[in-house]
């Protein structure tokens, strides 16, 4: 189809659609997504702003979940799994194994949020503003026919992923084990260095910022050392 | 369905993930706000797929194939992200990316440092050089 005919087809369903859809009459689904919609900006909103970091992974599910129903609200339903699987099942473990491998506090961490955090919102809410005007102004007599054959089922989604976007998805395949391959050498150089620092000497590696710095506890201990010493001396004067 | 809704969904999606991206100081934490601006934009596309496979008879459904590339493209960021954050924080023993300013100009940064040498106080006591020669080494 010629792009010029497609226009024009497009021209026609759009008023098609004008003509049978009323402006403040919305139908169930876009109930439902308007509900499901609001508790998923609210679940998103409570992840960016708590202080508790696990509960903020926890609210991410949340989120990510609600946008899942949002998904099959629109008919992709592959989409809409493949973000339960990927998303609330690997992404949100990956990110609270590392919130427990960086040692994040469980309860209320007060430094949660950085200094610029009023403008950061100042940018966030001009951000929203000019992208909820902008999107509303050019899409206001537009309509999705959610009615007939779902667009996004798994026989259409496979179809059109392995007619049209093979060679895409191949190279993803390379790129997932570029980043397999990445993750590991990350994991290890480190580590391997480190261990070297350790085997070549003491001095170099007893940097100060070190979780278990040696200068408290050599301190304390020369204190208990004074302080048995003296109550040695105090028992031995009055013996 | 209006196209509206979901485009407005997630206009507000990517300014929330904005604020997350600019405004948190955990490493994990930016990385969660990223994630929801990258799901921000896999909303957009689908409901834009959903709306030309009807209108303009789209059968190509490039809007679907790209949230499934977008998807794995964020699933192998979020473990590289991870293992940054866990080699940073394995050397220097903090994922606070406030903390992190080696490649900082020596002169503009001081009111911060004194910021949060004053906020949280327990491990402020190192200097900037030793943090310096600790970076380079």
């Amino acid at each position: 189809m010629s792009p010029a005919a497609a226009t024009v087809s497009a021209a026609q369903a759009t008023t098609t659609a004008a003509e049978t859809h009323g402006f403040l009459s919305p139908t169930g689904v876009e109930i439902a997504f308007l509900l499901v919609g609001l508790v998923t900006f609210g679940a998103a909103v409570v992840t960016v702003t708590t202080k508790q970091l696990v509960h903020a992974a926890l609210w991410l599910v949340v989120a990510l979940g609600g946008l899942a129903v949002e998904y099959l609200l629109l008919t992709a339903e592959f989409i809409a799994w493949v973000q339960v699987l990927i998303y609330v099942g690997s992404v949100v473990v990956l990110l609270l194994f590392g919130l427990m491998l960086t040692r994040a506090p469980i309860g209320r961490s007060p430094d949660a949020d950085s200094g610029n955090r009023w403008v950061a919102l100042a940018v966030a809410i001009a951000a929203a503003a000019a992208l909820v005007w902008v999107v509303v102004d050019a899409f206001r007599t537009t309509w999705i026919d959610l009615d007939g054959a779902a667009a996004g089922s798994t026989a259409v989604t496979g179809a059109s992923l392995f007619q049209s976007w093979v060679l895409p998805f191949e190279a993803l395949s390379v790129l997932l084990l570029a980043a397999l391959v990445g993750a590991i050498v990350l994991s290890r150089k480190t580590k391997a260095r480190t261990q070297a620092q350790e085997a070549a000497g003491g001095t170099t590696t007893a940097s100060p910022l070190r979780p278990p710095s040696p200068g408290p506890d050599a301190t304390r201990s020369a204190v208990r050392g004074a302080a048995r010493s003296d109550a040695r001396s105090d028992k031995e004067g009055a013996r | 369905m209006h196209l509206a809704y979901p485009a407005v969904l997630s206009a507000l999606l990517f300014a929330t993930g904005l604020y997350g991206v600019l405004a948190r100081r955990n490493a994990i934490l930016v990385l969660m706000s990223v994630e929801l601006m990258l799901n921000a934009v896999n909303l957009n596309l689908v409901a834009f797929d959903v709306w030309l496979s009807k209108t303009a008879r789209d059968t190509l459904h490039s809007g679907q194939a790209l949230t499934l590339f977008t998807i794995a493209i964020a699933a192998a960021e979020i473990g590289i992200g991870l293992a940054i954050v866990l080699a940073v924080h394995r050397n220097r023993g903090t994922a606070d990316i406030d903390r992190l300013r080696d490649t900082a100009e020596p002169g503009n940064d001081d009111p911060d440092d004194d910021s949060d040498d004053d906020s949280d106080g327990s491990g402020s006591t190192r200097s900037e050089p030793a943090e310096k020669a600790e970076a380079t080494a």
